[in-house]
């Protein structure tokens, strides 16, 4: 047991004293937490208007006004002809153009035409839904309300003065905010990152220098040998892990509506998969660079293509479906997602959690199966 | 002088077993399996329904929930309750409550694009209609992939013109070569330039590959001039090969150079409003754009490519990338130390 702490000990100097790569690895999650927390939003916000003055009245400017006041909105400047309107689109000048005419069926009998630049589609559906709510608000209000995303009003229900027939509710993220579908996913892509590559290349980074054989001759077993290779990278994904949910929860604002049970206990079935996942490449690779090739073609590009974390997986064509169905990654930010940001109970992830479980004694023992006792 | 110093290079390369392969693969396969990835369309939404009322009216919207595109009909369910607990499940992602003639649209909005998108679009099929006519522009047909794949176009040219220079000096101080160089009576400035011509010409050759395969793989060919997204791409290529060369000539080791290449490329990425439009970052993010050449690149390749603008529409953003190409190729020169 002594021999075997000493090894641990030895590890986790290895890992200490190489300050760059320590600073990358909480360096690493502290921006992408950021990055993605703050600034990567599809928020409709600051949407570039110009308004073609063919036809103008009262409604007009007062539908006008209540535009720039949002905050979705920003007029830019007005044109006379719709055309005008389209070469400050195209140019990059503006995203949005609004045609008022007099024949419409509104309340107010005002017709708007909405030409949206539609290079991103979501982005296009959904500043002409924010532009369409704003526009349809009865114009005698005395004090109009901007549609919360909570609830917008729905056009047509304007115009028959109905406003509550129809309602809407966002679950769980009534704001939006990208940081609750990203939270979970960083989670799964840097735990992998950390336990699958590093483990891998530190172990084959013995092989690549010949202390391996010094290594395999001591008198502790083979395979504590490798196990005690293991125990430092796996406290190092705990660290990160409570780095992750600390600022998820204190800096992004996210929520933990789950079980912090429950999330521990699924974080320590992924970051063993993980780990099994960097022993089977470091019985593969035999140099370093192998070894980083393998775990970023192998792990990173799948991790973040297919496990569903930018992209989801429903709008795939079936057979990219079909291989994302053993990415382990995507089990389990399913599983986060649902635990952290849904709060449900465990037996609601329960599909999830035996995948992860089932995937990672398979690795586990094809892993310990491979292990090579002696080099050739 | 010059000439033999790009030959070197070329050998370099070709001699290599893995590059020539990577090279040739590498746009190809990102370029055949990508676009079907990177699909932020929202669709097949599971929509289940709580039907109260029972009227012919509530069957006609069911059908029609069926009937669309974007939705696919999970069954009806006999309370709010029971449907709630398949969203938790993971089964349902939008209820729609039908009681007393009132409707309620209940969405799982943790991811938000997918929440608001989906009740927009379920909302347009309960109300039969639209309030303002709405027009789409350049992307009429919703098309995910005419929007992604001049995106692809950067990220291949920042992957292979950006990774392969940060390895090749730190590669030759590895190797040891370069002490070779450095007593050979080669001017700086002359042995970077050779260094990034190879480059610009594998660039050449990626975004023709690219162009031709997005033509004859998904059909969709560039709305403006081509020769502009050449000029475009060969600026963005200048930055990117210039930035590899200056990070490699202060690493001492590949998998250092590698690390810090990577952070950069993902705050170029993410920050270039490649995957998000950059209008909704907050005002601290926004800042970063205008010294952000991925930005410029994006902005103008997809000017040109969907909205089929001309040069006058991208002048701006030229004028931007080859000032910020040429500052970082001076640097690279600079930063070259012949004495160790």
């Amino acid at each position: 047991m002594k021999t075997f702490l000493s090894f641990i000990l030895k590890e986790a100097k290895h890992i200490l004293r190489d300050k760059r790569t320590m600073l990358i690895l909480f360096g690493m999650p502290v921006m992408l937490m950021l990055l993605f927390g703050f600034a990567i939003t599809t928020d409709v916000k600051n949407v570039r208007t110009v308004v073609v003055t063919s036809f103008q009245s009262p409604q007009t400017q007062a539908a006008v006004e209540r535009l720039a006041q949002s905050e979705y909105f920003t007029i830019t400047q007005t044109v006379a002809t719709p055309q005008e309107a389209e070469l400050l689109i195209r140019n990059q000048k503006a995203d949005m153009g609004l045609i008022p005419s007099p024949k419409g069926g509104g309340s107010d009998g005002l017709q708007w035409q909405i030409m949206v630049d539609g290079c991103d589609p979501n982005m296009a559906q959904q500043w002409t839904t924010y532009a369409q709510s704003i526009l349809s608000q009865p114009i005698d209000a005395k004090h109009y309300t901007l549609p919360s995303p909570l609830e917008f009003p729905s056009p047509l229900g304007e115009g028959l003065g109905a406003r509550s027939w129809l309602s809407v509710r966002l679950l769980y993220n009534p704001q939006m905010r990208s940081a609750y579908n990203f939270v979970p996913a960083i989670m799964g892509m840097l735990l992998m990152l950390i336990c699958a590559m590093m483990t891998s290349i530190s172990i084959v980074r013995e092989k690549e220098r010949g202390n391996m054989e010094v290594l395999l001759v001591s008198p502790v077993r083979p395979l504590m040998v490798i196990i005690a290779k293991a125990v430092p990278y796996l406290v190092l994904a705990f660290a990160i892990l409570i780095t992750i949910l600390l600022m998820a929860h204190y800096v992004l604002a996210v929520p933990l509506a789950g079980s912090l049970f429950w999330i521990l206990v699924v974080s320590t079935i992924y970051i063993i998969l993980a780990l099994s996942l960097g022993l089977l490449i470091s019985n593969i690779a035999k140099t370093q660079l192998v070894a980083l090739l393998l775990s970023a073609m192998v792990l990173l590009m799948p991790v973040v293509m297919l496990s569903g974390m930018m992209f989801p997986v429903e709008s795939m064509p079936v057979v990219l479906q079909w291989v994302s169905a053993v990415v382990p990654p995507r089990y389990y930010i399913e599983a986060m997602r649902k635990l952290m940001i849904m709060g449900v109970g465990i037996a609601d992830v329960a599909k999830e959690v035996i995948t992860l479980t089932v995937m990672t004694l398979l690795l586990l023992a094809v892993a310990l199966k491979k292990f090579n006792v002696r080099l050739e | 002088m010059i000439s033999h110093l790009i030959h070197k290079e070329f050998l370099q390369i070709r001699r290599n077993a893995f590059l020539p392969r990577l090279i040739v693969l590498f746009p190809i396969v990102i370029m055949c399996v990508m676009p079907w990835v990177m699909q932020m369309e929202v669709k097949n939404v599971v929509v289940e329904v709580v039907d109260i009322d029972h009227t012919v009216a509530s069957q006609r919207l069911i059908q029609q929930i069926a009937a669309s595109n974007y939705f696919i009909f999970g069954g009806q369910r006999a309370s709010y309750a029971e449907a709630l607990k398949d969203i938790e499940k993971g089964k349902a992602d939008i209820i729609l409550e039908i009681r007393d003639g009132r409707y309620l649209i209940a969405a799982n909005a943790v991811n938000g694009t997918k929440g608001s998108l989906g009740s927009a679009y379920l909302s347009q099929i309960v109300a039969s209609g639209k309030g303002s006519p709405s027009l789409l522009l350049y992307n009429k047909h919703q098309n995910y992939k005419l929007f992604m794949i001049p995106a692809l176009f950067a990220i291949v040219m920042m992957l292979m013109t950006g990774f392969l220079p940060t390895l090749n000096i730190v590669g030759e101080k590895e190797a040891g070569t370069i002490e070779q160089i450095n007593v050979t009576p080669v001017a700086k400035w002359a042995f970077i330039l050779a260094k990034l011509i190879p480059y610009w010409l594998i660039a050449l050759f990626i975004i023709t590959v690219s162009l031709l395969l997005a033509w004859l793989v998904y059909g969709i060919t560039p709305a403006g001039p081509v020769v502009l997204i050449y000029l475009l791409a060969m600026l963005l290529a200048l930055f990117f090969s210039s930035l590899g060369l200056i990070i490699s000539n202060y690493s001492d080791t590949m998998q250092q150079a590698i690390f810090v290449m990577w952070f950069f490329v993902v705050c170029l990425l993410l920050l270039s409003g490649l995957f998000t439009p950059t209008r909704s970052m907050p005002d601290w993010a926004y800042a970063t754009t205008y010294v952000n050449p991925m930005h410029y690149f994006i902005d103008a390749i997809r000017t040109v490519f969907i909205r089929g603008g001309g040069f006058a529409a991208i002048a701006h953003q030229v004028l931007a990338l080859a000032a910020i190409g040429l500052a970082m190729s001076g640097w690279a020169v600079a930063s070259y130390q012949k004495n160790s």
